[in-house]
């Protein structure tokens, strides 16, 4: 094992570094206030440093890298089967959605079809990585604006989706339960019944949570016109999902990206868009996906195909030589993964397009002249996860 | 994976995929008269995906073309890709590289889709956004670019969303990107020396500590030490815990 002197030096000296900051703060006049890195708003470690006049916001940056852990680098030197603890780690909120991309690509490119069931149970644990995740923005989000309530009735409702999620995978958090050819188990039995009875829930807490929130003249003023995107900005700086959506672009990979391997196309369901672009638009748009998600989880369970949960797929998985791009509708968005094979065990190159980090990188643009109570509402209205922006 | 593979549904109960696919043909027609000389290579995987491959100089013209003329306004990401095999091997099968392939310096690099000459490649991903009613469409530009000259016109012109990306593709692989507005470090501190995501750059944990995978096959009390299985052993922790 021969490394150059110079490149464990450049180590040791980047680990140095990671201690100091790396964003040189301009020093003229007005004031610059920094925003996190340990700030509530920013579900992780994301630092927002805002100049300032008065109470307005003059320019705005964004320092990621906090969390950056080089998912990239790391899955080159996994095996396929073992990628999927990695990328469960990006949103951990909807940890679920995150393996689905990867295994649909390298089921392409391996020419695998994972049999109805697997389809079906995969798109029901899919979609409920969604509720769980948009169950905790929705109660997040009172307490950004200052209601406490609301996340409480998140919590405790989020924990039923859990328990469910891991009365399958065994996982809470971190399913890893996705396959190349299909899941790893079948459905404990008297699941579906109790999955039902905690989507019945999840609408009521919707109901809980429009009552307390959405109708509520404090939140309308704090989130209407605050913070508006333009459908063309929001589509040239990528943001995806109900960022999207709430700038009124009616798009929605489950829907139009034609991906193979998920069950969406086998029941009714809508997707909503709101026109306005603000913040208000955005949650909005989230509350009605919950429940969109909720119908989809109830409708599958009911026409849950029976056979078999694996196709055929051989002991040690080898990729064949190929590219493949696959991309679906993450809870926070469209979530791909480009991922080159040449033929090994394990990818050569996996190019992982989050969400977050694209719905983010706006934030620059959209923090111009915005007054400093409503940083925090665009941060909590755009909703990312920090383990989505750095991977 | 040793899951048990119930039943016999069969893998090929798809009918064959039509070998042309008029649609992303449609739209690589379009690009090609647009650039012209400019596409040095395409490839069209039918009901998956168009790559097409451009000259460098034409980076910035063919995802204007694609904005324009196939309405890709959505721009979904941007990287690049290093092909040179790791010299460093994989590192998964034990304490020192064994990897697939030996490395050899001298070997030209394999490319993937769309061909390629260089060692280093940009590409990114553009899509429309009509929806239900019109015709999606959405394609995946590729350009080579020289060992002794990593650079590309930026488009953030065009779209401001490349800003990030290639931020993080600068830092990560070292490629300029000109007319960018500030090419600064998104992820790794300022000082940090090398370009992380080039297949040269060791992953330096791995090095000083074996991948604690390889654990899982020591032999039983008693047994003589197996022989080396290394598929076995990569693939024991996919399952287990």
């Amino acid at each position: 094992m021969t490394v150059t002197e110079r490149q464990q030096r450049a180590y040791v000296d980047a680990q140095a570094a990671d201690a100091r900051v790396n964003v040189e703060l301009e020093t003229d006049e007005g004031m610059t206030l920094n925003i996190g890195p340990q700030h509530p708003a920013t579900h992780g470690t994301l630092r927002v440093v805002a100049k300032l006049d008065g109470e307005q916001v003059v320019w705005a940056d964004v320092v990621a890298g906090y969390m950056h852990r080089g998912y990239e680098k790391l899955a080159e030197v996994r095996t396929f089967p073992q990628v999927t603890t990695l990328v469960n780690r990006i949103d951990w909120l909807g940890s679920f959605a995150n393996e689905v991309p990867f295994i649909l690509a390298a089921e392409q490119l391996m020419e695998i079809e994972a049999p109805a069931r697997a389809r079906h149970i995969r798109t029901i644990l899919f979609e409920m990585a969604r509720v769980a995740n948009i169950t905790l923005f929705l109660g997040d989000l009172g307490a950004q604006l200052g209601a406490v309530t609301p996340v409480f009735y998140a919590f405790r409702d989020r924990e039923h989706v859990l328990d469910q999620i891991e009365a399958v995978t065994g996982g809470r958090f971190h399913p890893n339960f996705d396959r190349i050819g299909g899941l790893k188990d079948d459905l404990p039995k008297g699941w579906i019944a109790d999955t039902k009875a905690v989507m019945e829930r999840i609408r009521s807490f919707c109901d809980q949570v429009e009552e307390l929130l959405f109708g509520n003249e404090i939140f309308e003023a704090r989130t209407r016109g605050v913070g508006v995107v333009p459908a063309e900005v929001a589509l040239s700086y990528g943001l995806t999902g109900a960022s999207i959506r709430g700038s009124g672009v009616d798009w929605d990979l489950r829907r139009d990206g034609g991906v193979i391997g998920l069950a969406h196309g086998d029941v009714d369901w809508k997707v909503w868009t709101h026109p306005d672009g603000d913040c208000f638009a955005r949650c909005w748009v989230r509350l009605q996906e919950t429940r969109e998600a909720t119908k989809i989880v109830d409708q599958l369970c009911d026409g849950l195909p029976g056979g078999p949960i694996m196709a055929k797929v051989p002991r040690i998985i080898k990729v064949p030589e190929g590219e493949a791009y696959v991309e679906t509708e993450n809870p926070l968005g469209a979530m791909g993964y480009y991922v080159v094979s040449r033929g090994d065990l394990g990818p050569f190159r996996v190019k992982i397009r989050s969400a977050s980090f694209s719905n983010v990188s706006i934030l620059p643009w959209l923090l111009r002249g915005v007054y400093v109570p409503d940083i925090i509402t665009i941060l909590a209205s755009l909703y990312f996860i920090l383990g989505d922006i750095d991977r | 994976m040793s899951d048990t593979t119930t039943g016999d549904v069969a893998t090929e109960a798809q009918e064959e995929a039509p070998e042309v696919d008029e649609v992303r043909q449609g739209w690589l027609g379009t690009l090609t008269e647009a650039l012209g000389d400019a596409v040095v290579g395409s490839h069209v995987a039918p009901g998956r995906g168009l790559w097409v491959r451009v000259s460098r100089d034409s980076w910035f013209d063919a995802a204007e073309a694609a904005k324009d003329l196939l309405g890709c306004t959505l721009f979904d990401f941007l990287s690049a890709i290093d092909w040179m095999p790791s010299p460093w091997g994989r590192y998964e099968d034990s304490s020192v590289d064994v990897g697939i392939k030996p490395f050899d310096p001298s070997a030209s690099f394999a490319t993937g889709v769309a061909g390629g000459d260089t060692r280093f490649q940009v590409f990114c991903h553009l899509a429309n956004v009509r929806g239900r009613d019109g015709q999606r469409a959405d394609v995946i530009f590729k350009a080579d670019l020289p060992d002794d000259d990593l650079r590309v016109r930026s488009l953030v012109p065009l779209f401001g969303g490349a800003n990030w990306h290639e931020r993080e593709c600068w830092e990560m692989f070292g490629i300029t990107f000109d007319g960018h507005p500030g090419l600064r470090h998104l992820y790794l501190p300022g000082e940090f020396e090398g370009y992380p995501l080039r297949k040269d750059f060791p992953l330096l944990a791995r090095l000083v500590k074996p991948w604690p995978g390889i654990v899982d096959v020591e032999p039983m009390p008693g047994e003589p030490a197996a022989a080396e299985d290394a598929e076995g052993g990569a693939n024991g922790d996919g399952e287990q815990s």
